[in-house]
């Protein structure tokens, strides 16, 4: 490693390297900060060039590379790997180029997500995926994860808004994949490339597409006293023809936490509670107000409350925005799962995940996007009672493998990173797997990107892991995560 | 022995013309699953597109990308095969943005499952949305789960006259101005647009822009979209260009047709080959000998040298002795 280091020296200035111990420390991990390990080395490049001779480097002398936006991820997909390169994309912060005719944004991977909307907004247009942590994470980590968001339901996620990336392959190559066009030549590379967790090459700029603000928008807060019927109240939504831009539901256990820690005038007896944003032009969100007002009162609820102004409506959103740091102040320790079902399993899931918490004599409370049926269940637990620990993470395997039993997934939004890499070998066949690890091997034959994550090897099918928070204690604690 | 895949074979004439034992996989048809309140529909890859409306418009819900029918046997495995969308693309997305899930076979005979019926789903690599265009090339579609959208309440046609600068200038003033787009095309002077949502959201839009409304509208986007409009019914040689939409009229002789808001422009023109995929390569964009061109030669935009070696290995992935339409998309896989 040290005549690597000789190597990388003549590539780079020597402040872009890091390779002191105590600075390599802040590398171990990204959100998920129960998977560590320490990188041999980190460097932050600030130039294409400088990322093609990396590659190129570390691709003659066998060094793996794990690329890093802003570390907000939550699967552990940035965890460095033992021996190898941390590849910080950090300085690659500028928006190149902004077309407000054409509505697009070319922007450096580490860009963070909201700075995109907030450069638009003067030309009355918005980056749309918005991840609960777009205030820290970037756009390379969106691309590499497919971020979603809140308001995805109605607009889409990472795949759905974004026209082309610059990528360099492992062995240093610049490629343009996609273009400022609507569709490209060839496979859709931009949609493999999309999710791919920084196996298949570093991104190092992306071109968004933006879209006109829209005009206005309101906000529902509706009252449950059966969870079902506020499942219910989401498929009746979605039945009557209306997509809303958000769709979002707390059960009881979130509600109470949330209260206790916000007071924000919940209703604190429901069983769930629904939040649902709808936007548009005003004629079309006074009707489409009034439809979803009507279906939830005949889907069951108890109380449906309208935000009469902006204030209000940002006050129904406070709640659901604060859940998480709500909920860490009720248990020791959580877990929080990512599956994904069809909506019209809402109300049964959630009512199997309760028995299934009786039978592990652990709590799990709810807050999640219901609009596209990714559940967010939190399993409390605390790591300090002897036994605890094993059985969230048995309770997490449980409630993940009844997701793929109704016909979804294990992951909507979190990715697989190396959290969730044993559950893959439960939604995937071997003969599956054995196919993505072709396609790994079609960009990156010495396997030196971001080695073994996302895809498990075939030996690879036991336990199954989970967000690990200890005390509250969120990785970056300042920003939202819903 | 290599295979030519053949679903309702309404789409010989485009791509590349290939040697191969015919396989028709037009019979393994029928929806499979459709629960309007998922948004979900699960279809065998024979299904025709036509059946798939049918079952939806019941639920006053559609596939938004509005797939082209060149005939009524074209089937869902070739839609996504071929990843071609109609003129409510630009505003919705095209079908690449609306496919979910697929179960296919690869060139060893391996029946896979990829994606699924979820809106969110990020548990490994996008396979669907890589076979979706990939025009047969990477495997034999066999089910497709596509999410599905409702019908807009209401559509409104509208009509007016511009040349065609000013048409691409106002096409892509109106989509950054929350107009409630849902096609916009040019030709021979008139500018049509199609605006769609809730009915008086529809109405107070159209008041604000000076254009008559036109009342074929419904069948016009309908000609438009399974090309039987006038301007296709010729068998000139036609060019499919996407380019940036604020692309500005390009410098080729010929008839011009724009759509997808001046994001695709069908050209009919005697030029030589290599002058239009310079000029369009030079706007940024790709152009494909879409039909009556020389089908041995290449159709589809070269590609550079890095991208052509990733979709060789990509082929060899997936279909390692090139059993699967070889040659239909480039000639060398």
């Amino acid at each position: 490693m040290s005549l690597f280091v000789d190597k990388l020296k003549r590539l780079l200035p020597k402040e872009l390297i890091i390779a002191d111990e105590e600075l390599l420390r802040a590398y171990e991990c990204d959100a998920l900060s129960a998977y560590r390990q320490l990188p041999s080395y980190v460097v932050m490049p600030e130039s294409v060039d400088q990322v093609q001779a990396i590659m190129r480097l570390c691709h003659q002398e066998n060094v793996p590379v794990v690329a890093r936006g802003a570390g907000t991820g939550l699967s552990g997909g940035a965890m460095p790997v033992e021996d190898g390169l941390l590849l910080s994309l950090a300085k690659f912060n500028q928006i190149v180029h902004l077309d407000p005719d054409q509505r697009i944004a070319t922007v450096q991977p580490g860009v963070r997500n909201i700075s995109v909307s907030e450069a638009v907004e003067k030309y009355g247009l918005f980056y749309a995926p918005d991840p609960s942590s777009q205030i820290a994470c970037t756009i390379g980590g969106n691309v590499a994860e497919n971020s979603g968001g809140v308001h995805c339901l109605k607009y889409g996620l990472t795949v759905h808004n974004i026209l082309a990336v610059k990528l360099i392959t492992v062995t240093g190559e610049l490629l343009e994949i996609g273009a400022d066009s609507l569709d490209s030549a060839g496979y859709d590379l931009l949609a493999l490339m999309t999710g791919s967790e920084g196996m298949l090459g570093v991104i190092v700029e992306v071109t968004l597409k933006l879209i006109s603000k829209p005009l206005n928008n309101r906000v529902l807060l509706a009252a449950f006293d059966e969870i079902e019927e506020a499942g219910k109240g989401v498929a009746d939504i979605i039945a009557s023809g209306i997509i809303p831009a958000g769709l979002e539901m707390m059960d009881n256990g979130v509600i109470k936490a949330v209260e206790d820690y916000l007071h924000a005038g919940y209703p604190v007896n429901a069983a769930a509670i629904l939040i649902c944003e709808v936007d548009g032009a005003e004629e079309e969100v006074d009707e489409e107000c009034r439809k979803v007002k009507a279906i939830l009162e005949v889907a069951g609820a108890s109380d449906v409350r309208v935000a009469r102004n902006k204030e209000e409506g940002d006050k129904f959103w406070e709640g659901r925005k604060s859940a998480f740091p709500a909920v860490g102040r009720i248990a020791a320790d959580y877990y929080c799962m990512d599956g994904t079902i069809p909506r019209k399993h809402i109300g049964s899931v959630l009512n199997r995940i309760d028995e299934l918490a009786k039978q592990y004599k652990l709590g799990v409370v709810n807050v999640f996007h219901a609009g596209d049926g990714n559940l967010h269940p939190l399993i409390l637990y605390d790591v300090s009672i002897e036994g605890e620990l094993e059985r969230a993470e048995e309770l997490g395997g449980k409630i993940l493998e009844v997701c793929v039993e109704v016909g979804g997934t294990i992951t909507g939004e979190h990715g697989v990173g190396i959290e969730k890499i044993n559950q893959m070998c439960v939604q995937f066949n071997a003969e599956e797997l054995v196919q993505f690890h072709a396609i790994k091997n079609a960009f990156d034959p010495k396997g030196l990107l971001n080695p073994g994550k996302a895809i498990p090897t075939l030996n690879r099918c036991a336990e199954f892991g989970a967000m690990h928070i200890h005390r509250g204690e969120l990785p970056h604690p300042d920003l939202e995560r819903f | 022995m290599p295979l030519c895949i053949q679903g309702g074979n309404s789409k010989a004439f485009y791509g590349r013309k290939i040697e191969a034992e015919q396989f028709d996989v037009s019979a393994n048809s029928g929806v499979i699953s459709y629960e309007p309140t998922e948004l979900v529909i699960t279809v065998r890859a024979g299904t025709t597109i036509s059946e798939i409306n049918e079952v939806l418009a019941n639920h006053d819900q559609m596939l938004a990308f509005e797939p082209p029918c060149f005939s009524t046997t074209a089937t869902a495995g070739g839609m996504v095969a071929c990843g071609l969308s109609g003129p409510r693309r630009p505003y919705v997305g095209a079908v690449r943005d609306f496919v979910l899930g697929i179960k296919c076979l690869n060139g060893k005979a391996e029946i896979l499952n990829f994606g699924g019926q979820v809106m969110k789903n990020v548990a490994g690599y996008d396979v669907s949305r890589l076979m979706t265009g990939a025009m047969g090339t990477l495997g034999v579609l066999l089910e497709v789960s596509l999410k599905v959208l409702p019908t807009p309440d209401y559509e409104l046609t509208l009509k007016g006259e511009a040349d065609d600068a000013t048409a691409i200038n106002l096409m892509n003033q109106w989509a950054g101005q929350s107009v409630p787009l849902s096609a916009a095309s040019f030709y021979d002077n008139n500018i049509f647009i199609r605006l769609s949502g809730h009915r008086n959201a529809v109405i107070a839009a159209a008041s604000q822009l000076q254009f008559s409304e036109y009342s074929d509208g419904e069948h016009y986007w309908q000609s438009l979209r399974d090309h039987e409009h006038d301007f296709f019914s010729d068998n000139k040689k036609l060019w499919r260009l996407s380019v940036p939409s604020t692309t500005k009229p390009m410098n080729l002789h010929g008839q011009w047709f724009i759509e997808w808001g001046g994001a695709l422009r069908w050209l009919k023109t005697s030029e030589p080959v290599e002058q239009v995929r310079r000029v369009v390569s030079m706007a940024g964009g790709h152009a494909t000998l879409f039909r009556g061109g020389n089908q041995n030669d290449d159709v589809f935009h070269p590609l550079s040298a890095g991208i052509g070696n990733l979709h060789l290995a990509l082929k060899n992935a997936f279909d390692p002795k090139k059993i699967l339409n070889r040659g239909r998309l480039y000639k060398e896989f």
